[in-house]
């Protein structure tokens, strides 16, 4: 155990030397393999801050009960108390039609037009906020609230919700693929390192056996020395992303602001900073690992 | 410690390097393999460490038949059997004192103990105040005692050198001789390939002659 891991302390102190014996070929390593891993990350970046921004205001899904232009107060004063005693909901908001006509009135543009209409078209109205989340649930008393006396029109606003999280799919899918590509440059390029490598250390190689070192003595720093380049291009990605992050911070949040919205970008979240770390390593181990076995034969 | 026993090495082309090979050296004795150029002095002894396998019979090193042995033993065989090659196989990108690290690394000997059998071992050739040199700024005969401390710092039973006193003048291959009669002396068994037999002959050792792959009676 002891020599064990003494071993690989050899092997991985060995792996940095000749990655400091070389700076100028480990920085360029590592920017290769930095920059190829940016472009997921810096869109896992992206998602992980839209789906927070889409959670946010998707958070609360409401539905709008309309009632009919003939029906009375008395009629909405009905659907109010079944709306309040619906086990269902979680907020029932009153929004009678002089409201709307004054509210749309007060409106650019289109007060002059409202102005010229003999009566008032707008009916009251009701928005619910319901206790349930799931889209086939909120369906279900959409059709429930339709049937309801005097009730006009039931609209649902998830359908919206339904489009963004397609959306949010599909540049998942995305960055998945643009990961699984550029983790393949990524053993690519490790592949032709190692493979430099074994050709600069050959004299190295050949002495060991020589002198009674086993394959596993002799491949344990070049592993190392693809892992560490891997981890080297996962800092150089991180860094990227970050820096991205800092710079599109500020205008993303003036743009935000324009709608309404305060929003600020956030750093690549802790979980994916690791994941980028451990996948750059592991990706670098797998290149010297096919490397070796292609180029070091006994 | 090592026998022969009906050894033959043909190579692709039907060459013989080697025939009807039978001889032991025993366990603490030192001796001198003789023979002219191409006599297959070289063959022979890389077949006590494995590099080369015979065609032919069998090669026992501490009763074990290392001509059939499996590749993932070959290193823990090697680590046993301190070797000089003809052409040092000395590595030139690292100083002295880490060209004699190298085998106790190999081996896994802890760091603290590791310096102090190198120094041990660079004392006994006399190359301590050369420690942090590269090989190149070492004479040859520098050259050669480096080689022979690598090969004897971790302990082995076995010591095998080829031609190890080649392009030394006379004083330093006689220096060269002396040291391994003196590693010997404490329990080594020693087998060294020469044409220079003569720089032994003082220690009174056995002689093996090889002429054409074949044992001169």
């Amino acid at each position: 155990m002891k020599g064990w891991l003494l071993h690989h302390r050899q092997a991985a102190e060995q792996a940095l030397r000749r990655l400091a014996a070389t700076p100028l070929n480990t920085l360029l390593g590592a920017l290769v393999v930095g920059i190829a891993l940016a472009l997921p990350a810096g869109g896992e970046m992206l998602l992980a801050n839209f789906q927070r921004l889409a959670q946010r205001i998707a958070a609360t899904p409401q539905i709008s009960v309309f009632m009919a232009l003939d029906a009375t107060r008395k009629d909405a004063a009905e659907i109010e108390s079944r709306l309040r005693k619906h086990a269902r909901t979680r907020e029932v908001h009153f929004v009678p039609r002089e409201d709307t006509l004054k509210r749309l009135k007060s409106s650019d543009g289109l007060g002059e037009v409202i102005e010229s209409l003999p009566r008032n078209p707008f009916p009251d109205a009701f928005v619910v906020v319901p206790i349930p989340e799931a889209p086939e649930e909120l369906e279900r008393m959409r059709g429930e609230f339709a049937e309801y006396p005097k009730v006009e029109h039931v609209q649902l606003d998830s359908a919206w919700v339904r489009k963004l999280d397609a959306l949010l799919r599909l540049t998942r899918l995305a960055v998945t693929f643009l990961a699984i590509v550029l983790g393949i440059a990524l053993v690519a390029v490790t592949f032709n390192t190692i493979r430099l490598q074994i050709l600069t250390q050959q004299a190295e190689i050949e002495v060991s056996r020589l002198l009674g070192a086993t394959d596993a003595y002799i491949r344990r720093p070049f592993f190392y020395f693809g892992a560490l380049q891997g981890l080297a291009g996962g800092l150089v990605a991180w860094g990227a992303v970050l820096a991205a992050t800092l710079m599109l911070r500020g205008p993303v949040g003036e743009l935000a602001s324009l709608y309404g919205i305060e929003f600020a970008l956030h750093i690549l979240p802790l979980a994916d900073s690791a994941l980028l770390f451990g996948l750059a390593a592991l990706l670098g181990w797998a290149g010297a690992w096919l490397s070796l076995a292609r180029h070091l034969r006994g | 410690m090592i026998r022969f026993e009906q050894v033959g090495k043909r190579y692709p082309g039907g060459i013989a390097a080697l025939a009807e090979l039978t001889f032991a050296v025993e366990s603490g004795e030192m001796v001198i393999l003789s023979g002219h150029s191409g006599a297959g002095k070289s063959t022979l002894l890389k077949m006590i460490p494995a590099i080369e396998r015979p065609t032919h019979g069998a090669v026992v090193v501490n009763g074990q038949n290392v001509s059939a042995l499996k590749r993932a033993a070959v290193p823990f065989l090697r680590r046993n059997i301190g070797m000089v090659f003809q052409d040092q196989k000395l590595l030139h990108d690292r100083s002295v004192f880490d060209n004699v690290m190298l085998p106790l690394a190999i081996a896994g000997v802890a760091v603290r103990d590791a310096g102090r059998r190198v120094r041990a071992a660079l004392d006994k050739v006399g190359l301590l105040e050369r420690e942090k040199a590269m090989p190149v700024a070492l004479s040859g005969g520098e050259q050669q005692r480096l080689a022979i401390a690598r090969a004897v710092v971790a302990r082995p039973s076995i010591l095998i050198a080829d031609e190890p006193t080649a392009h030394l003048d006379d004083d330093t291959a006689g220096g060269i001789a002396a040291m391994f009669h003196a590693f010997n002396q404490v329990g080594v068994t020693v087998l060294v390939a020469t044409h220079h037999e003569a720089l032994f002959a003082p220690f009174m050792t056995r002689r093996i002659s090889l002429s054409r792959g074949r044992l001169l009676p």
